[in-house]
């Protein structure tokens, strides 16, 4: 009988319709909130600091900086964003004069960028700006006894905003150059802003200084709306970064209030606390569980693009209308892939990737060979939104070797022999499930300079075929291996065989079948291949010294430009001599020429010329296998719109549409409990129970033989 | 006994000292100051400025054991070794290399280890007895079999397949609880529930097999039969006596794991999404944040040592006849 005490109300809360499993509050449902999850915790919050695409999630939809990409337009393209228009910069020679837009690059001493802000845009409410009654800030001199009532931003009892300035980004750009900070770009922006390694010099010796006080020649700030930069020669492509949270506005006093002693040991530092002018603001901050972004009263208008690329109609419902449409984004933490997986199944986040584990599960190739989602996603109303990113994972011959590198025939013909043999389709479809394309030089699709088709093929490895692109036979890889003077893989000259080392950082059992691959496609042409597996610094201080032969590598593009790419294989960015980022060391005197001139010019067809001659060398001299340009696969429910992938803008959450009340009704019929097991685990429990009571009172009452 | 723990208090300063020297030389073989820079500044555009910037700020600038440049005390404390210990054996473990303040990530993070640990620990130990004295009460018969042919099967499977097979059945198919989650309060019950309930299963076998052992030796004893002879019932020797008298050592092997429990499980936190200490450690480890993981490896090695003393406390406790000098 006491048993039906337990079921009854079981199945009482069952028939309601109520589902068990939901991992938010019921509060929530109903809500224009969406769900997204995380897998590694955000480092930096801090915009001068981060730089990962995990805290890009994060950061972009709070700071502003004065550009941003447009939502729906490729190639993509930069538009205002806090600014009333994309700043062109006007050139200037070393005596200060104007020079004509289409001055020479070499007469250009520096380059003058205007930005004028929007006026009426309010930072999110913070206490660093409230205010007493007669204006005086209320939080920047906190005692020791206010700071013990205080765990966390909400015991303030009192929160203020005001409008941005220009000396807000100002003030950012002289903390990118404070080497307290340590911003990843510093060493970059020495390079270009005026005055910039002066201004960081300065702070080393004074690193009390106010940053406010402090001028830095190159940029100033020209009224309470405009904010000029004065950047080294030429250099079109900082109008990029302008559009990155690097360049994002961050009020002095904001700075100051977390720099009060006692408030870092409580974490509540910039680093950790944003503070924007954007759409979202944080509001709960636990990286270990999860993190809130709550919409910004003060949020200035902004609206939905009003026009896009031919076929986006889906996307375009919302055109002229306010922004955002999400109430709440919430960001939880999901460390493995199968939680994460079934609760997107489940209705419970509303966008996934894809894994290996759950690829088939989740995609089906058409008869055309297109990607789409399985039926039974498709019942679900999943839908798929597939991209190429801006990115390139590639294999790179050390030029600094003996044997693979070097300039000569021999060399060459030894790479460009490799570079046929290790067949990346195969690669691309074993260990990406097809998603990627292979890459026929350094430049992705939607970069300028990319070219598709026949026109665009990597004549040394491929040949046009039957309207596609065909990876030149083994034959013809043997071919030139011999013609390098390794007839069967075999040293002409010495009879032994050719041995060539992989290093790698990977030890797992994934790795393993890699790099047997690996091995596998080097002895097609006869090579022995050797994988030298380490740990991540020890292969980061080959690549460092030169020490390694082959090793696989990859980019991820900071902005759409082909000077993101082609600066990758540049002489002086060589990573053994110079430290930089060509970690092939690659340096080819006409190549180096090329880029020279092809970085500080406009797109146009000269420059495309130049890029075109630049990959030509690039494709005869073989520093790369070229590899792969991975292709994003995104999942998302029927209920969230206005989704278009954009591997450059990251503060695209404000364009997304939630339709809850869908979402709230297909949750319930996904997620209803079964509760026949209750029965069986009933069922069963008697079945031992009262069998051992039996046994028991037989044993207790019988008598002793 | 005061003075015996006076004295093991003593010994453990040596010890702690001797554990962190250890985790200095084994950390700094692996990983050069440089390297850690590097993982913190990210992959992209490091310049060897930025990485002694980050150096000089995280005191990572100095030598390590000793300092060939300086004389007298100096010649070991300007170090890096002397630096960063001296604070932790005043309990200040300082910031984490991103920034965070360890102290209180340590004490956010305790809370949800506890709320799994804690009861997966004291419903286990009753899970584990109960099955045992089961096993034990119905010793020689099918019961006793199967139980511990059920034991020996539940030992023999992985964790992993405990915490997959729990998440698939109970929380995928039977949409009983959620996957994954946590909330703090009394909200966390619903998220709480699947991984104790799974920590209990996978601890039961090799749990429940080795008290039914000790069981066992009890039952066999002279004061069993004696009890018996004298007319008690079985259930009344079963409670009363064996299970008092066989509690003693399974007592004093649990006190020992009671003050580690907050250090979390690093699987079951992983895939239940518990924000817990669990992953702390090796999270630092693969990041290179040494000042958190000196910081674990001192916390782990006091506890351990606060472990033993309370076992040689216990011991007191459950068995008169031992006494501490």
């Amino acid at each position: 009988m006491r048993i039906w005490l337990v079921i009854i109300p079981i199945l009482c809360i069952a028939g309601c319709g109520s589902t068990w499993n939901d991992p938010y509050p019921a509060s929530d449902r109903g809500k224009s909130i969406l769900y997204l999850a995380f897998t590694e915790r955000p480092r930096h919050l801090d915009p001068a600091r981060s730089y990962s695409e995990d805290e890009a999630s994060i950061n972009a939809q709070i700071y502003e900086p004065p550009l941003q990409y447009h939502y729906l337009k490729r190639p993509y393209t930069l538009v205002p964003l806090t600014a009333t228009a994309v700043p062109h910069p006007q050139y200037y020679d070393a005596q200060n004069r104007l020079l004509p837009q289409d001055a020479d690059a070499k007469s250009i001493a520096y380059s003058l960028y205007e930005i004028r802000l929007k006026p009426g845009i309010y930072y999110q409410p913070h206490p660093a700006f409230a205010r007493d009654e007669n204006g005086r800030p209320l939080y920047q001199n906190l005692t020791r006894k206010e700071l013990e009532s205080i765990g966390d931003l909400a015991d303030f009892r009192k929160t203020g905003t005001r409008e941005l300035v220009a000396s807000d980004y100002v003030y950012e750009i002289k903390r990118l150059a404070d080497p307290r900070i340590q911003s990843p770009i510093a060493g970059l922006m020495n390079e270009y802003i005026l005055g910039f390694r002066d201004f960081s010099k300065r702070l080393q010796k004074d690193p009390a200084a106010d940053l406010s006080k402090c001028e830095m020649s190159g940029v100033e700030v020209r009224d309470r709306y405009i904010y000029t930069i004065k950047v080294r020669g030429k250099y079109p492509q900082f109008a990029y970064w302008l559009a990155m949270s690097f360049f994002a506005p961050v009020p002095p006093e904001v700075d100051h209030f977390y720099s009060q002693p006692g408030l870092a040991g409580k974490n509540l530092v910039l680093d950790w606390r944003p503070v924007g002018t954007g759409p979202y603001m944080l509001t709960e901050n636990n990286p270990n569980s999860r993190m809130v972004l709550m919409r910004n009263p003060n949020f200035h208008s902004e609206t939905y693009p009003s026009s896009g690329m031919p076929g986006d109609e889906s996307v375009l419902k919302d055109a002229g209308k306010t922004l955002p449409f999400i109430d709440e984004v919430v960001f939880s933490r999901e460390k493995e892939s199968i939680p994460y997986w079934n609760k997107f199944l489940q209705g419970y986040y509303d966008v996934s990737g894809i894994t290996s584990d759950n690829f088939d599960q989740a995609i089906m190739m058409s008869v055309q060979g297109e990607a789409q989602v399985s039926k039974d996603m498709a019942k679900q109303g999943v839908e798929l939104k597939t991209s190429v990113a801006p990115s390139i994972r590639y294999m790179a011959f050390n030029m600094l070797d003996p044997v693979v590198g070097g300039y000569g025939r021999r060399a060459r013909l030894l790479r460009q022999a490799i570079s046929i043999a290790l067949d990346f389709e195969e690669n691309i479809s074993i260990f990406a499930n097809g998603r990627g394309i292979p890459a026929q030089g350094p430049l992705p699709p939607g970069i300028f300079g990319y070219h598709s088709g026949r026109e665009g093929i990597n004549p040394v490895v491929y040949d046009w075929a039957d309207g596609e692109a065909k990876r030149k036979s083994i034959v013809a890889a043997k071919k030139l291996l011999a013609d390098a003077g390794y007839p069967d893989g075999r040293d002409a000259a010495t009879g032994k065989p050719l041995v060539l080392y992989l290093d790698s950082t990977g030890r797992g059992a994934d790795d393993k079948t890699r790099f047997d691959w690996y091995r596998k496609e080097f002895a097609r042409i006869n090579i022995q291949l050797e994988v030298r597996a380490t740990d991540y610094n020890r292969f980061q201080e080959k690549i460092r010294k030169g020490s390694a032969q082959i090793f696989t590598w990859g980019w991820n593009a900071d902005y759409p430009d082909p000077e993101n790419f082609l600066f990758l294989l540049y002489g002086p960015q060589g990573k053994v001599k110079y430290g930089g980022e060509n970690s092939a060391n690659y340096d080819n005197p006409e190549y180096d020429r090329l880029f020279e001139k092809m970085k500080n010019m406009e797109n146009s067809s000269q420059r495309m010329a130049i890029i075109d001659r630049m990959v030509a060398i690039l494709r005869e001299d073989s520093p790369w296998m070229w590899g792969f340009h991975p292709k994003d696969y995104q999942l998302n429910h029927v209920w969230l719109s206005n989704l278009k992938p954009n591997q450059m803008a990251r503060n695209n959450v404000k364009y997304l549409r939630i339709d809850a009340k869908l979402r709230d009704r297909m949750r319930r019929e996904w997620n209803g409990p079964v509760l026949w097991p209750f029965a069986f685990g009933v069922l069963g429990i008697g079945l031992i129970v009262v069998p051992a009571l039996k046994y028991y009172r037989r044993r207790e009452e019988g008598r002793v033989k | 006994m005061i003075a015996y723990l006076i004295r093991r208090l003593l010994y453990a300063v040596p010890i702690l000292v001797g554990v962190n020297l250890l985790t200095f030389a084994l950390f700094f073989v692996v990983n050069t100051p440089d390297d850690m820079a590097r993982i913190q500044l990210g992959i992209k555009r490091v310049t060897p400025d930025a990485i002694h910037n980050w150096k000089v700020a995280h005191g990572y600038d100095k030598p390590l054991f000793y300092n060939p440049g300086e004389s007298g005390a100096q010649f070991f404390t300007d170090t890096i070794f002397f630096e960063k210990s001296v604070p932790m054996f005043r309990f200040e473990f300082g910031r984490s290399d991103d920034g965070r303040d360890i102290a209180q990530e340590i004490e956010s993070r305790a809370g949800p280890s506890l709320e799994i640990a804690l009861p997966v620990f004291v419903i286990g130990m009753m899970a584990n007895v109960s099955f045992a004295l089961m096993m034990a009460f119905f010793r020689a018969t099918l019961v006793d079999v199967w139980g511990v042919v059920l034991c020996v099967a539940a030992m023999s499977i992985s964790s992993l397949f405990y915490i997959i097979g729990g998440q698939f059945l109970v929380a995928k198919l039977w949409h009983w609880v959620p996957i994954s989650g946590f909330e703090a309060g009394t909200s966390s019950l619903k998220f709480v529930i699947l991984p104790v309930v799974i920590g209990v299963a996978s601890g039961l076998g090799s749990g429940a097999r080795w008290y039914r052992t000790i069981f066992l030796e009890e039952v066999g004893k002279d004061y069993v039969r004696t009890a018996k002879a004298k007319g008690i019932s079985e259930v009344r020797v079963f409670f009363h006596h064996v299970l008092r008298n066989g509690l003693i050592p399974i007592l004093t092997g649990a006190v020992v794991i009671i003050p580690s429990l907050f250090m979390g499980s690093l699987i079951m936190e992983s895939f239940f999404g518990i924000p817990g200490l669990g992953s702390y450690t090796l999270d630092a480890i693969n990041s290179q944040d040494f000042a958190i993981v000196r910081s674990m490896v001192f916390i782990g090695s006091v506890l351990y040592i606060i472990g033993l003393m309370l076992t040689d406390i216990s011991y007191t406790l459950a068995d008169p006849r031992i006494r501490l000098q």
